[in-house]
């Protein structure tokens, strides 16, 4: 029996109002519905990232190159204030936070005055900069080693244990960190901020005739990214226990876009959606074949010829929506 | 630092120049793509990785360095044929960015291409009979295949001048890229000529690789790093322009070397600083022109 | 051939493992008897190593073969997970994450760089799940990454670097110059040459750091031509060793100075050609032409042509067959598969499996093993395989390793 269409569009209205509380529902039956939970993990942090980075590039229209510096930052920060510290985590991850998005005041600061493809060059050229100062501090970093040791016992909060070496908890923890960012960016994107972010994607001169601060919009939005990418990779050092080198890298910034387009670019979820997709894809394919290169481009080109608004994006398109929701 | 003579630092100025032709050339080949069609071909590192492999299968079946030099960028060309028709076509008026991940997409297929059909490892290149060896310039003994190179990559940018500045075809070129619309109310084929210039542009990378591959180990992933060096060069020179492009390739490959003499670990950085400085201060480069993209 | 072997494995396991996935909710049922021995093997079988990754999973292969053949234990079969952790510590954590969590494998064999062993052994100690490491480190010994749960039956540079040191120095000269990978496995390198190299009164004349995977190295070649060493030694690895011995034969190096390289690796020497390794010499941890003169090399290089079609080992390989074998053979001494007796039994185990007498060191449980030392052959090469000429064997002595105390142990 097919339910009716006002009834379909009365629920993705309704889940579209509340997205904040759909993506809560979703992501809660992920562990479940994934093969094993590090990957879930992965899907949290990464998805993160992908949406950190998609405010700049989906919602404002600025590619970056560089967004993986901010991944490596948080994780770095965090690692290094357990590792070398012993701060504990909540600390850690403020830091962590707090210091990417402090590269970001810089790197934006830096970025903002080109456009167009010269900030995505510039984007890569610092971002690839921070990587070599992070790859030569080897005794704070480690270097090409990466960091290692970053442990977080286990404590008890209101009488419940979340111990990290119990992967069904790690994934609940980091969960809720992930939901109060993705509410935080929901909650940027409702605002009047919001609305002007918007307004610069669609006529950059219009905006500022209007006597909107173009550039100071900008930077307040780099560094908004860069703490929630931040916010990622601290997630992810106390998931693996270390930080790897390349989380620097402009290859690792490749992967946001590639995650963000996949899922759909301007889209509030659509990133999550892509970061999901890929990495659930990356691991079944490299249990079959070695060449799961071959078929992650391909597939990947396929989307920018054939869905260049992504595997959501296109979903939304055909979804019966009231004008307001997205 | 001890030993630092004269001597030293000529032979390498001349290493410089010898890695900074290669830079100019694959640089070239990438500013004359995004001067006529606006793409930037993040797939070119790729192309150059393939014109190497090809580059050594054919010397290593035929024997004959000259007929692979030829045969390998008309097969590059072929393919970057098909990639501007079938690949690059259809994203025109999306905007700048989707060529672009087009074709990060394609490096990554073609790079995995490449593993399956030539294998993992990579193969042992072979430098050309008659110009291995090393011969005395007066401040030492510098290999001959690398003088080969900077002559080699001399002869083959003036021959690109030469296409550009006196042909009908280059003056095509020309006003493409300072204004397609005229262009086509004048009456010439827009389409073909993007499929030439695409071509050309890969076929420039897969010559700079064939001619690369008997300085450096041959594998699959030797594009990546060759592609994040292009895109300073092509930065540093200015992205529309074929001038910039040569000078800064050089350039970079100057700086690269100096500062390996002085401070090895930082030689990569340095490049890397270099285009972050020219971005901030003078963002359309050397040579661009102002406004462009802006 | 040995290509499919892996593949119908992995999809058997992924198979196994999606039917047993469907069901969420992990029973914990105690092991019935029949329930096989789970051993991971993270490794890189895809990127630059891939080569030799799966010369390690072949290898590892036939040791489970030759395990369950003669009966297992106690009626159990062991069983190999194969994982690609593309050379990525990122990957290889959470693989590792992967085969414990959800595979609930009893041990970890793997890796093949520092980077990824190091990751690999983060989140196996923290589990308190065995990790034998197959891929050289120094930082892996030192009491800041180890515990008990770490074993590395891989050799390291200290000791790799020191045997090469003590064979150049004394015929080649004193004057030292390095050609070195700047990441810390290069660093380490150059610390063991020095060591050793101190000792006889060597000099180190620069060390010239390159970066990591730097495709042209005619930028430094000028200026170590200038310095006129007696010995350049390549610290570096894999691609990079092959780069830099190719340019150095380009720049005329060889013509004033020898070039040695502490890890002279077989898939390397096949890579770059005889001509441009002509002349270099260098140390590993297994030649299959060891078969001259030690029985247990015979003895497995057959076992290894007879399963993989006539192909040795190659250097790397053998460890995969070494690193799965100590553990079986640890079980079936503890009879037992507890990981405390295994621990005990490893630790009190000696063993020749394919390169003369080894064991395991208490403190840091470093395989003690000798280092073979090579070089590479230009002309009368028999066939593929034939590539080089062994020089010496640097016999077993924990006296050319760090001590305990050096690595940060209170003895």
């Amino acid at each position: 029996m097919k339910p009716s269409p006002s009834t379909l569009a009365n629920i993705t209205n309704a889940l579209a109002r509340h997205r904040v509380l759909s993506v809560a529902i979703a992501l809660m039956i992920l562990p479940f519905v994934m093969p094993y939970e590090a990957l879930a993990i992965n899907i949290l942090v990464f998805g993160l990232f992908a949406m950190g980075f998609n405010l700049l590039f989906g919602y404002m229209g600025m590619l970056s190159f560089g967004h993986g510096a901010f991944l490596g930052m948080g994780g770095y920060l965090t690692g290094i204030s357990m590792v070398h510290f012993s701060l504990p985590w909540g600390v850690a991850i403020l830091i962590g936070v707090l210091g990417a998005a402090l590269g970001g005041l810089v790197m934006g600061f830096l970025a903002i005055r080109t456009r167009g493809i010269y900030f995505s060059m510039v984007t890569l050229a610092l971002g690839q900069i921070i990587y070599y100062i992070f790859y030569k501090a080897e005794s704070l970093t480690g270097g090409e080693n990466g960091l290692r040791g970053v442990k977080v016992e286990a404590f008890s909060v209101f009488g419940f244990t979340v111990d990290f070496l119990n992967p069904v908890t790690k994934y609940y923890f980091i969960f809720l960190f992930v939901l109060a960012a993705i509410w935080f960016i929901s909650r940027i994107l409702n605002s009047p901020l919001g609305a002007v972010m918007e307004a610069i994607r669609e006529n950059e001169k219009r905006a500022a005739a209007c006597g909107f601060n173009v550039a100071r919009t900008k930077l307040l939005v780099f560094i908004l990214s860069a703490g929630i990418c931040g916010l990622a990779g601290s997630l992810r050092a106390l998931h693996l226990s270390i930080v790897p080198i390349d989380s620097l890298h402009y290859l690792q910034s490749g992967q946001a876009v590639m995650m963000s387009i996949l899922g759909g670019m301007g889209t509030f979820f659509g990133p999550f959606i892509g970061a999901a997709v890929m990495l659930y894809l990356e691991d079944v394919i490299t249990s079959f074949t070695t060449h799961w290169m071959l078929v992650v481009g391909l597939i990947f080109m396929f989307f920018v010829l054939f869905f260049p608004q992504g595997i959501w994006g296109s979903i939304l398109h055909k979804l019966p929506l009231s004008k307001n929701s997205k | 630092m001890t030993g630092l003579t004269l001597d030293l630092l000529c032979m390498q100025m001349l290493t410089g120049i010898a890695l900074g032709s290669i830079y100019a050339l694959l640089a070239l080949g990438l500013c004359l793509i995004f001067g006529m069609l606006t793409v930037v071909n993040f797939a070119h590192g790729a192309f150059f990785m393939v014109g190497a492999f090809l580059g050594v299968f054919f010397l290593g079946l035929t024997g004959n360095f000259w007929f692979s030099l030829l045969l390998v960028p008309l097969i590059t060309g072929v393919m970057g044929l098909f990639t501007e028709r079938f690949l690059v076509r259809p994203m025109y008026g999306r905007g700048i960015d989707y060529p672009l991940l087009l074709t990060f997409g394609l490096s990554y297929v073609l790079i995995e291409l490449t593993r399956i059909i030539f294998g993992i490892e990579g193969m042992p290149s072979i430098t050309p009979a008659g110009l291995t060896g090393s011969v005395n310039v007066g401040f030492g003994y510098f290999p001959k295949y690398r003088l080969f190179l900077i002559l080699a990559t001399a002869v083959i940018i003036l021959c690109i001048w030469l296409f550009i500045q006196k042909t009908r075809y280059g003056l095509i070129i020309k006003a493409g890229s300072r204004d397609q619309e005229i262009l086509k109310v004048l009456g010439v084929d827009i389409a073909k000529v993007w499929l030439i210039v695409f071509a050309v542009g890969t076929a420039i990378a897969g010559l700079s690789g064939i001619l690369a591959s008997p300085t450096r180990s041959v594998n699959p992933e030797m594009g990546i790093p060759i592609l994040a060096e292009s895109f300073v060069v092509t930065v540093v020179g200015g992205m529309g322009s074929p001038v910039g492009a040569v000078v800064a390739g050089l350039l970079v490959g100057i700086v690269y070397s100096m500062t390996s003499l002085f401070a090895p670990e930082l030689a990569e950085l340095s490049i890397f600083v270099l285009m972050a400085v020219v971005l901030i201060i003078r963002p359309q480069g050397l040579f661009g022109k102002a406004g462009l993209m802006g | 051939m040995s290509r499919k072997l892996t593949n119908q494995q992995r999809r058997k396991i992924l198979i196994g493992g999606a039917t047993v996935a469907s069901s969420p909710f992990w029973f914990n049922i105690a092991k019935a008897q029949s329930a096989p021995i789970k051993i991971g093997f993270p490794t890189p079988l895809t990127g630059p190593f891939s080569a030799e990754a799966q010369d390690q999973a072949r290898a590892a292969d036939l040791a489970i073969k030759e395990f369950n053949e003669a009966g297992g234990f106690n009626g159990r079969k062991a069983e190999l997970l194969v994982r690609d952790d593309k050379l990525n510590p990122g990957e290889a954590a959470t693989r590792t994450l992967e085969l414990i969590e959800k595979d609930k494998v009893d041990y970890v064999v793997g890796s093949l760089s520092a980077a990824t062993q190091l990751s690999i052994n983060a989140v196996c100690k923290e589990r308190k799940v065995i990790f034998n490491s197959i891929s050289q480190s120094d930082a892996i010994n030192e009491v800041k990454d180890w515990s008990i749960y770490t074993f590395h039956e891989a050799l390291n540079p200290t000791m790799t670097a020191g045997a090469v040191a003590r064979y150049a120095i004394p015929r080649f000269g004193k004057k030292i110059v390095f050609l070195t990978a700047d990441y810390a496995y290069g660093h380490e390198m150059v610390r063991a040459f020095e060591r050793a190299g101190k000792k006889m009164g060597a000099t180190t004349l620069a060390d010239i750091r390159h970066p990591l995977g730097a495709a042209d190295y005619s930028a430094f070649l000028p200026r170590i031509k200038a310095l006129n060493p007696d010995i350049l030694v390549l610290c570096n690895f894999g691609r990079d060793l092959v780069n830099s011995a190719k340019q150095c034969t380009d720049f005329g190096l060889k013509n004033s100075m020898k070039i040695v390289t502490p890890v002279l690796l077989y898939t390397a020497r096949q890579a770059g050609g005889p001509e441009a390794f002509e002349g270099i010499m260098g140390g590993t941890s297994y030649y299959w032409g060891l078969e001259d003169r030690i029985p247990s090399a015979k003895i497995f290089n057959d076992r290894f042509r007879k399963a993989y079609g006539g192909a040795v080992p190659s250097d790397y390989g053998a460890l995969g067959y070494s690193g799965i074998r100590s553990i079986l053979q640890a079980i079936k001494n503890a009879k037992s598969t507890d990981t405390p007796k295994v621990i005990t039994a490893l630790e009190q185990l000696k063993y020749d499996w394919y390169k003369g007498p080894e064991y395991y060191r208490k403190c840091d449980h470093q395989a003690v093993q000798s280092v073979i030392l090579i070089d590479s052959k230009s002309k009368n090469m028999n066939d593929k395989y034939d590539v080089f000429n062994i020089l010496q064997i640097d016999p077993i002595s924990e006296e050319n390793m760090r001590s305990c105390a050096e690595l940060g142990f209170k003895v």
